[in-house]
């Protein structure tokens, strides 16, 4: 791989064996392929149910991948693929080089917001307190009521959670971000800064693949984009 | 990065056997006793490593093997075949990576003592309900080597502070305890000598839903505190889910998938994983 290139999915393929309804297959999508210098951003783009969060959940390793493989460029300069690589490496990629903002928040149970944005940090060595003053900060920037700052986000309606799930993924910048639909669930003016908390990532050196609505003020964050065709009907 | 500890081939079988159990038991086989003679197959041929700080997920269902594993690993059953290693323990246990189920019991009681630490689902394994919380905590710190009772007081209520007993009741025996903290007092026990590897057998089974939930929130905090290497074992994936970041599931006795923890819940490969995450409430 050469090596400005962060990350290369070469014929990537996914199926779902249901084995509670007689091994029946799902194909999530096939013959996905693209790669994506270091410090570029893509689009996945394709019709619901193409697979575009299924090829980012591959990526994240939360999908185990079928066919294929997906080449990436660690800080360290190794060239790993994430499809085979054993689970001890990717929980460490994971955890200092890798974000994921998915679709819907799983949060923990019985966290504060404030504490669930401020474990990234924590996690890595940021004493508490300064942690979390970041992490206050970085809530009031995405405009989340001071009040709820303290409370569980399990509570929280879709566009405070999706904030909340925004700002714990980008709260210590990493190096290859995905993102799923982020800014779905927020007003114009939350998304706005969501774009500008990107742009500013994206400045300094964060490579992102995403996956967004048509229209959506991401687009003019990319740089390249991948089509995920509409899959036949299956039998 | 090298494992903390490693189980290669683990193996106990109860009764005699007859030279094709292995053959006739498994998840294949769908049980884990052999139909010819009548042993049982409570864990085969079991395989994995724990790293450093990590927490690894057991699940299955009752009678899979998980807790068997559990013991085999404390010492607290003799194994029938199978391999365990554990590096810190390396230097007691005479260096050149030991076999520790080839030690004596004198040896693996002092690993144990040093060591490790475990949690049962029943209280009454892993306390002595008639003694007091802090002599509970004393006398694990006793068999580890500790001999001033200044200190030994003083690391107990340090102990019972971190996992949130009241420190008035430290001199009450636990039978006067409710199960929640029956199991916090289990815990502070297990953690007293800080022990590179920790063991949860069930900890928050057949606790009330709140107090479960109180449970797992200080397991959570403590691990985020002290990154000990901990086994989770657990039926239910909600606790797995909270606690862990690797999962392995078995099956009449057997491994049959593993994976991120994430993974096995939103991918299952395995027709029974599959059962069991759908099965979910
Ligand atoms: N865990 C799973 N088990 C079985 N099938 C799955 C699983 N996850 C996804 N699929 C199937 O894979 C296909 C791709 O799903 P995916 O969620 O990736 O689509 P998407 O492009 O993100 O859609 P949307 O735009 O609606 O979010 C769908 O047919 C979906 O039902
Ligand atoms: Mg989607
Ligand atoms: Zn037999």
């Amino acid at each position: 791989m050469s090596p400005d290139i962060l990350l290369r999915v070469e014929d990537l393929a996914k199926r779902f064996v249901c084995h509670m309804q007689g091994g029946k297959e799902i194909l999530g999508f096939e013959g996905v392929s693209f790669r994506l210098p270091a410090g570029a951003a893509l689009a996945l783009t394709g019709p619901s149910g193409a697979g575009k969060s299924s090829v980012l959940k591959c990526i994240y390793r939360s999908y185990l991948p079928g066919r294929g493989s997906i080449r990436y460029r660690t800080a360290d300069g190794g060239d790993i693929d994430l499809a085979r690589a054993s689970e001890t490496e990717v929980l460490r990629i994971r955890s200092r080089e890798m974000g994921y903002v998915t679709q819907f928040l799983h949060a923990l149970p019985r966290v504060p917001a404030v504490d669930v944005v401020a474990e990234p940090l924590t996690a890595a060595g940021t004493p508490p307190a300064e942690a979390r003053m970041r992490a206050q900060a970085l809530l009031e920037r995405l405009g989340i009521d001071r009040a709820l700052w303290d409370a569980y986000p399990a509570t929280f309606s879709g566009g405070e959670k999706q904030r909340v799930n925004f700002a714990r993924a980008v709260i210590r910048p990493p190096r290859l971000l995905l993102l799923d639909e982020p800014t779905a669930s927020l007003d114009p003016r939350a998304m706005e800064v969501v774009v500008a908390v990107l742009s500013e990532m994206k400045a300094r050196g964060t490579t992102m693949v995403a996956v967004f609505h048509e229209g959506s003020p991401l687009a003019s964050l990319m740089d390249d984009g991948c089509a995920l065709p509409a899959k036949e009907p299956q039998r | 990065m090298t494992p903390l500890l490693a189980v290669r081939g683990l193996t106990k079988r109860f009764g005699a056997g007859c030279g094709e159990c292995l053959d006739r038991t498994g998840a294949l086989r769908e049980t884990n006793r052999c139909p010819r003679c009548g042993a049982i197959l409570a864990c085969r041929e079991v395989s994995f490593d724990l790293y450093p700080g990590e927490v690894l997920g057991i699940v299955g269902e009752s009678g899979s093997g998980k807790s068997t594993v559990v013991r085999l690993l404390h010492f607290d059953l003799e194994p029938t075949a199978g391999e365990y290693r554990l590096a810190v323990a390396d230097a007691a246990a005479g260096g050149g990576g030991r076999n520790l189920f080839a030690l004596s019991p004198f040896q693996r009681r002092r690993i144990r003592n040093e060591h490790m630490g475990i949690v049962y689902q029943n209280p009454r394994l892993g306390l002595r309900l008639k003694v007091s919380a802090g002599g509970n905590i004393a006398e694990r710190l006793l068999m580890a080597g500790w001999r001033h009772v200044g200190r030994i007081r003083e690391r107990a209520s340090e102990l019972l502070r971190q996992t949130e007993v009241p420190l008035a009741r430290m001199d009450e025996p636990p039978r006067n305890f409710s199960g929640g903290m029956q199991q916090r007092v289990q815990i502070a026990k297990a953690l007293s000598t800080r022990p590179a590897v920790l063991l949860l057998d069930e900890v928050t089974t057949g606790l009330d839903v709140s107090v479960q939930a109180k449970v797992l929130d200080l397991l959570r905090s403590l691990q985020r505190e002290l990154g000990i290497a901990t086994l989770v074992v657990s039926h239910d994936l909600g606790v797995i889910r909270l606690l862990t970041s690797r999962t392995i599931v078995m099956r009449h006795g057997e491994i049959i998938e593993q994976g991120l923890s994430d993974q096995i819940l939103e991918d299952p490969q395995h027709p029974y994983t599959q059962l069991l995450v759908n099965s979910v409430l």
